[in-house]
């Protein structure tokens, strides 16, 4: 492991091990905040009696589906959008405005058009993490250098195998920011509209057990997310490692 | 190193009309082309190139000098087929190019083209790939290019490990598996220093001798066009047409040594000599 690894290492195990004896000492009210060992521990009981196996099983399915989708469709409207300026300068300001819409406002509605099911909180989960993907395959097509695409054509390359082939490729460090944001945001969305308005999932299993005062089983799976998601960055921050030491001399 | 033939006789030959010197076939001919960027055809835009005609023989080497801004990169995109001419044509093998790049053309362009994603093998055999030939054509087709580029060693490192002069030898071996029968090589060497650029000219004439492919060279270095070229065409400042093209008749086996002849030093003189107003104009200067 680098330095760097080990002394964020060791800013986490100072952070937990603060809160830890804040907890024990009840410095920290223990109705609101647990220690981190019982987090743990309440984490370790739901994976292994799997009384929540359905509810973790079905987020995971809904994000996973939102996530794919939110990166594919990202993707091919960045390289839709990246050669017609003229209507890049016009969705410019939309897009840059896209983080400030109050996008939870239209769960109802699109539980009303679609029903109470997954199928709504897909497609917050898919909304969220959008206009990033959209925004980082601009920016790395932007920065794909022009003599690519002359490189393309010299190979007699038509626009999709020289997006595929070539300049996807080329930006990649760009396109796994997205990525790495649509994660992000697709959790948030998936498991934001699950704790407001579902009968299903980690969101719901977490407001279930905040409204029931279980705060154990609570920051149980307050933990699992967190643990997933770091889990997730971490290999594509390791990814994303090996790629840069292909462009680093 | 045996000297070159008759350099007491450069042939300077006018070019405001297709070259009567080309008894040869012709592989690439220009027609009275003009090149402007944006307005209309009438008037407006920038009027970037031309008129401009001239032609290469088949298994020439044509280097184009010029000063800066004078639209040597803009003529290698109408030649290529990557941009199409506002007025004129271009035509390669008797088909007109109509700005579409047509078979049998490959090109190396001034930036770096690697991708850095792949290594050395997977960057030449790019082009290959995308074609119908088999594995084994493909591994022997590419084992060869890395041998004559001298890149053996190398074969499965990535471009950033490589030097410039390195990964310039790879974009011209990924063009040369090809098997152009026209190569266009805009300043491939414009980012290395003199002595490797002169080991990379030899370099160039070796992979012109063995694949008799037809060299069009856009260089800045009065040196490497005087050394390396067939025909040089002096161009002038911005709109750029060619004031005179300057045969060297040297033989084909060439190398770097013919630095030291003294029909190497006349004919960089003479390119100064028509290339020094030009300079000065393209600088802004009177």
């Amino acid at each position: 492991m680098s330095r760097a690894g080990w002394i964020r290492c060791a800013v986490i195990a100072v952070a937990v091990a603060a809160l830890e004896i804040a907890c024990r000492m009840q410095l920290i009210d223990p109705f609101t905040v647990i220690p981190p060992s019982q987090m743990a521990a309440a984490l370790a009981d739901i994976l292994t009696t799997r009384e929540l196996l359905l509810e973790i099983s079905t987020s995971l399915l809904n994000i996973l589906i939102a996530v794919c989708c939110t990166i594919v469709a990202g993707i091919a409207i960045g390289v839709v959008l990246h050669p017609l300026h003229r209507v890049r300068r016009i969705l410019d300001p939309f897009l840059s405005s896209y983080y400030a819409l109050p996008l939870f406002a239209f769960y109802p509605l699109f539980i009303v058009i679609f029903g109470v099911g997954s199928i709504p909180i897909i497609i917050m989960g898919f909304l969220a993490g959008l206009a990033a993907m959209i925004l980082s395959t601009l920016d790395g097509l932007d920065n794909v250098p022009r003599t690519l695409t002359k490189v393309a054509r010299m190979h007699h390359m038509g626009r999709l195998s020289t997006a595929l082939q070539l300049q996807l490729p080329a930006a990649a460090p760009y396109v796994l920011t997205g990525i790495k944001l649509a994660i992000a945001y697709g959790f948030i969305g998936v498991i934001a509209s699950e704790f407001i308005l579902s009968g299903r999932g980690l969101g719901f299993a977490i407001g279930f057990s905040y409204n029931n005062f279980d705060t154990r089983t609570m920051y149980g799976l307050i933990l699992f997310v967190l643990l997933l998601v770091i889990l997730l960055n971490l290999l594509l921050h390791a990814w994303d490692q090996r790629m840069q030491l292909r462009r680093r001399r | 190193m045996a000297a070159g033939g008759d350099h007491s006789a450069l042939k300077v030959v006018a070019s405001d009309a297709i070259d009567a010197s080309t008894a040869g076939e012709v592989h690439v001919e220009i027609r009275a082309a003009v090149k402007r960027f944006g307005g209309t055809k009438d008037s407006g835009g920038v009027h970037a190139l031309g008129p401009i005609s001239f032609s290469i023989k088949r298994g020439e080497f044509f280097a184009v000098v010029g000063p800066s801004g004078c639209g040597k990169s803009t003529l290698l995109d109408l030649l290529a087929g990557l941009a199409r001419p506002t007025e004129g044509s271009v035509v390669i093998e008797g088909v007109e190019t109509k700005g579409a790049v047509p078979d049998g053309v490959g090109a190396v362009f001034q930036e770096d083209a690697s991708f850095y994603w792949l290594d050395v093998f997977d960057n030449i055999a790019f082009g290959l790939r995308r074609s119908r030939l088999g594995r084994e054509e493909i591994r022997r087709r590419v084992d060869y290019a890395i041998d004559f580029m001298g890149l053996r060693d190398f074969a499965h490192a990535f471009p950033a490990q490589l030097s410039g002069g390195m990964r310039q030898r790879m974009c011209i071996a990924r063009t040369l598996v090809m098997e152009p029968r026209f190569i266009l090589l805009d300043e491939p060497f414009g980012a290395l220093d003199q002595q490797t650029r002169l080991l990379m000219g030899e370099e160039l004439l070796r992979l012109w001798r063995e694949t008799g492919a037809t060299i069009l060279l856009i260089t800045h270095s009065l040196d490497e066009a005087a050394m390396l070229a067939d025909r040089i065409g002096v161009m002038s400042a911005r709109p750029g047409r060619f004031i005179s093209i300057i045969e060297t008749h040297w033989p084909r086996s060439r190398t770097s040594e013919i630095v030291s002849d003294p029909a190497f030093g006349r004919i960089n003189a003479q390119i100064w000599s028509l290339l020094r107003k030009e300079s000065i104009i393209s600088m802004g200067r009177k």
